[in-house]
């Protein structure tokens, strides 16, 4: 039997040899490059726009002040973009995301201000609420088999009508202070004066040793398995652009205000979110019924409840959006809200995400929310007007995609 | 007969990587029907892309002869011109559009950009008529079996001015019936002039069909046979195929002991199944059938006789709606209403349509594997990625997995390894009883022999395991016991001792109403 069985030589196996040898450092990083386009080449790309609008801007855009800003501005999009990668993934669409936002921060408003309830226990209330307006919509998706785009197209429409009946057409605030710190502010200083933010300084460095830590060990699993790895000079390399850019980013906020609250509540959800789709049980199934929906049903995934629980999701994070929108503005407007699913699915397409469903992470919905994040407030800054925006911005989604697209059929054919 | 009409020299495909074909020639005489065959990644459909034009001219060496005219194709489009057509092993038709628009599809009649209807269904009818097939054109292509569509794709190739038809394993997808009808439509070309080259891994269709044969192992053409030849024999041409003498083409199985008195493993009663649209329609009627420990049970019939309806409804009733029965395992009735409780009970469903129903092909080796049964390696609901590897590394050596390593996406492995991949899924949720619809559907000789050995294996073990297969060969080389069905009924049963394709035939086409 084993005579004629000999493996058939591996892509993989023989590009890997023609990397190891030749070439410097330069042909090392090509090379790493073009075998992860997937990976690197949109945070690739995102280094790029960041220095293009340094430049253009003259130095404004990596002010610390800036810095801050862009942080507070882009977390709602950001938070949307986390649940809006899931809900792909899975193969489906959430069209009501904007609407939802609005509904939620309205909720808010009326709960807070015209009924004065304090504020946690409104916070908790609203969140319900949303996971509650998703887990609907996930319903009628899931049991019912009505395609997410009818259903969450119906729900666009529900619920920014539902935002004006709750509002009345008018705006409503302002919020409480608690919330405001909360959506709007930044850590608590501690510890002596020095010139930098303490806690923020802390926590960059934390995550530093959090970085190195978790790559070093995955390239070491990686090893023990024979799998691909970087070679150890660009390893090193790629470990110092990270640990660069953290410690960057980290220096830029805490010689402003130190760390807004929303970073760390973003970086908590991408952590976890991050874990969960790729380490948990339910996230192996949402890559499942995303990727081939009968075979996954087949190996007996509740698909289901999978897709409901995707939608519920969906909802809940759309009321942290709208709470976090609605306390910055510092008050629930009919009119908030409009537009952001749709940034939310540009985000996820240009960080990885198929149409199809099966592919894209968590981290892909932040590169591309990051991405789109700059170029608004890079263009703000350079004084390009809202119209010419969205031209570029739709260039942007569409230059992203079809990178991907482009690059996926040289590796495939 | 005549000089070669086609020649292909030394041709050698390279893709990244990989050599899809190293040294290949080919010669195809005129108005013969030339089969092509070898194991699954063997290079018979990079051959076949590469005549075809779907690989384009430069991106492969050596050179291509029709009529006597060497040919640089840079797409599908100019082989077609030559009177070149390929037609796929997934059938390229739109579902929702008529026959007649399909067969004209991307070469409609018209002037000026305007269809002239009347033009169309004429030739769509005499097309249709030529290939023997008696529906109106104007039938949508969604509407008639899978069978009739590969003769549509036929009479497409046709009303294209065919000199040359390539067949890829156009029978695969068909029960005997239509394959014989097929097969014939072939010959009949052949008598019209029209070459023809089919691949196949079927070895009784080309001694049915084909004047020559050319095998081809590891991207090298072995040899060109004549099959009227008295010396070319099955065994030779497997020979020529796998590189080595395939005496047994089953494993030795020595049937498991069997204690009468216990409770069967699975039993099911009276199981009854409506079609899931055509509610009047019993595609299972009253079915009732058992499978002990240890043993391994057949379950043969044509087409439509409701054999995967059977198993995919028992299976949680993945299929149809449910009408009435009942399942036993061990002697208790069990419910099997979803499938997480099928799968709980230890059953197993391995579908005939992997590609489908049985992978995620955008995912890994890997990741396909723990899919059923995700929480024997993850803890409080998070998979434990180390434990998981170690798994399905197991699997990728014990089942001879043919890839460089388990995070390699399963799309990019070929049919052999792909069913490999599905079994050792169900095989990881630790089954007491698998049913195993057609394992070995597309696959080669070679990796044949290594799932048989695992189905006996399993067996061995003491799991109960259904067999559902078309191929009656492999039935009777493996099966304690085969259950017939015809049109939705159970026909017959009949024991290893008595059972012969004759004898199977015979209950297989009976209709007991």
């Amino acid at each position: 039997m084993s005579t004629n069985l000999k493996a058939e030589s591996p892509a993989g196996a023989a590009a890997q040899k023609g990397s190891g040898d030749e070439g410097g450092l330069g042909g090392l990083i090509i090379d790493g490059m073009r075998r992860n386009m997937r990976q690197y080449g949109m945070l690739f790309a995102l280094g790029l726009i960041v220095i293009l609008f340094e430049v253009w801007t003259g130095g404004d855009l990596l002010l610390p002040r800036n810095v801050s800003n862009l942080v507070l501005q882009n977390s709602y999009i950001l938070i949307l973009a986390i649940g809006m990668m899931i809900v792909i993934i899975a193969g489906h669409i959430d069209l009501s995301v904007g609407s939802i936002t609005a509904f939620t921060g309205a909720l808010a408003a009326v709960l807070m201000v015209t009924h004065h309830w304090s504020w946690p226990v409104a916070a908790i209330a609203v969140l319900v609420v949303g996971a509650l307006a998703g887990a609907m919509q996930g319903f009628f998706i899931a049991y019912l088999g009505i395609p997410s785009f009818i259903v969450t197209l119906a729900g666009m429409l529900l619920f920014r009508g539902l935002t004006e009946i709750f509002l009345k057409g008018q705006t409503l605030g302002p919020f409480p202070e608690g919330l405001q710190k909360v959506a709007n502010g930044f850590l608590p200083e501690v510890g002596p004066d020095t010139n930098y933010h303490n806690l923020t300084m802390l926590l960059g460095l934390g995550l530093i040793a959090l970085v190195v830590w978790q790559e070093v060990r995955d390239r070491k699993r990686q090893q023990e398995y024979a799998l691909d790895v970087l070679p150890a000079k660009l390893f090193a390399l790629k470990l110092t652009a990270l640990v660069a850019a953290v410690l960057v980013f980290t220096l830029l906020l805490a010689s402003y205000k130190g760390a807004p609250v929303v970073l760390i509540v973003l970086a908590v959800l991408l952590v976890a979110f991050g874990y969960v789709m790729r380490n948990a049980v339910i996230g192996r199934h949402v890559y499942a019924i995303g990727g081939n929906l009968p075979a996954a049903k087949l190996s007996g995934v509740r698909d289901k409840k999978v897709t409901f629980a995707v939608f519920l999701n969906m909802g809940m994070l759309a009321a942290l959006a709208g709470l976090v929108f609605a306390a910055r503005f510092n008050a629930a407007s009919p009119k908030a809200g409009v537009n952001f699913e749709l940034e939310a699915i540009a985000a996820s397409f240009i960080g990885g995400a198929s149409m199809s469903g099966g592919v894209g992470t968590v981290l892909g919905a932040i590169i591309g929310g990051t991405v789109l994040g700059v170029l608004n407030n890079g263009m703000n800054l350079v004084g390009v007007g809202t119209d010419w925006q969205q031209v570029i911005k739709g260039l942007v989604l569409l230059a992203a995609v079809g990178f991907d697209v482009w690059n996926k059929r040289k590796v495939g054919s | 007969m005549a000089g070669p009409v086609l020649e292909m020299r030394s041709i050698v495909k390279t893709f990244p990587g990989v050599k899809a074909l190293a040294d290949v020639s080919l010669s195809v005489r005129a108005g013969e029907v030339h089969a092509v065959c070898g194991e699954n990644g063997a290079g018979k459909s990079t051959l076949m892309k590469v005549l075809s034009g779907v690989h384009p001219h430069g991106s492969y060496e050596g050179e291509i002869l029709f009529e006597g005219e060497p040919c640089r194709f840079k797409d599908i489009g100019a082989s077609e011109k030559r009177g070149i057509v390929i037609i796929h092993q997934e059938l390229a038709l739109v579902p929702y559009l008529s026959l007649a628009e399909n067969i004209f599809l991307g070469n409609e009649h018209a002037t000026r950009g305007v269809i002239s209807w009347g033009e169309t269904l004429k030739h769509a009818t005499d097309l249709l008529r030529r290939v023997g097939l008696n529906e109106h054109p104007q039938t949508r292509v969604a509407d008639i079996g899978v069978g009739k569509q590969q003769l549509v794709e036929i009479a497409k190739a046709l009303s294209k001015e065919v000199k040359l038809l390539i067949l890829d394993e156009p029978t695969a997808a068909l029960n005997d019936e239509d394959s014989g009808k097929l097969l014939d439509l072939i010959l009949e070309l052949k008598g019209q002039g029209i070459t023809s080259i089919i691949i196949s891994h079927k070895l009784n269709e080309i001694a049915r069909v084909a004047d020559s044969v050319t095998v081809i192992r590891d991207g090298h053409s072995i040899e060109t046979l004549d099959v009227k030849a008295a010396e070319t024999t099955e065994e030779r041409i497997i020979r020529a195929m796998v590189g080595r003498d395939l005496d047994h083409r089953f494993p030795e199985r020595t049937p498991h002991p069997q204690d009468l008195a216990a409770a069967p493993a699975l039993e099911i009663r009276d199981w009854t199944v409506f079609h899931p649209i055509d509610q009047q329609r019993k595609v299972v009627d009253s079915v009732s059938l058992n499978v002990r420990r240890g043993e391994i049970v057949g379950i043969a019939g044509l087409m439509g006789a409701g054999r995967t309806e059977l198993a995919m409804s028992v299976f949680g009733r993945a299929y149809g709606k449910y009408a009435g029965g009942s399942v036993l395992k061990d002697g208790t009735e069990i419910r099997t209403r979803t499938v997480p409780e099928a799968v709980g009970h230890g059953i197993a469903y391995v579908t005939e349509d992997r590609k489908h129903y049985g992978l995620n092909l955008i995912d890994s080796i890997n990741r396909n594997i723990s899919l059923s049964a995700l929480r024997k390696v993850a803890r409080r609901g998070v998979v434990d990625e180390h434990e998981e590897r170690k798994v399905s590394e197991g699997f990728r050596k014990s089942m001879n997995i043919k890839a460089p390593n388990v995070s390699e996406p399963v799309g990019r492995l070929s049919g052999g390894n792909q069913q490999k991949v599905v079994l050792s899924k169900w095989i990881f949720a630790g089954p007491d009883v698998l049913i195993l619809d057609e394992p070995t559907r597309g696959i080669d000789v070679g990796a044949k022999y290594e799932i048989y050995t695992v189905i006996d294996q399993l067996a061995a073990e003491g799991k109960a395991v259904v067999f559902i297969s078309s191929e009656l060969p492999e039935l009777l080389g493996m099966c304690d016991r085969i259950y017939t069905m015809s049109a939705g009924r159970l026909t017959g049963e009949v024991p290893r001792a008595e059972a012969t394709q004759e004898v199977l035939m015979r209950h297989m086409t009976k209709d007991k109403r």
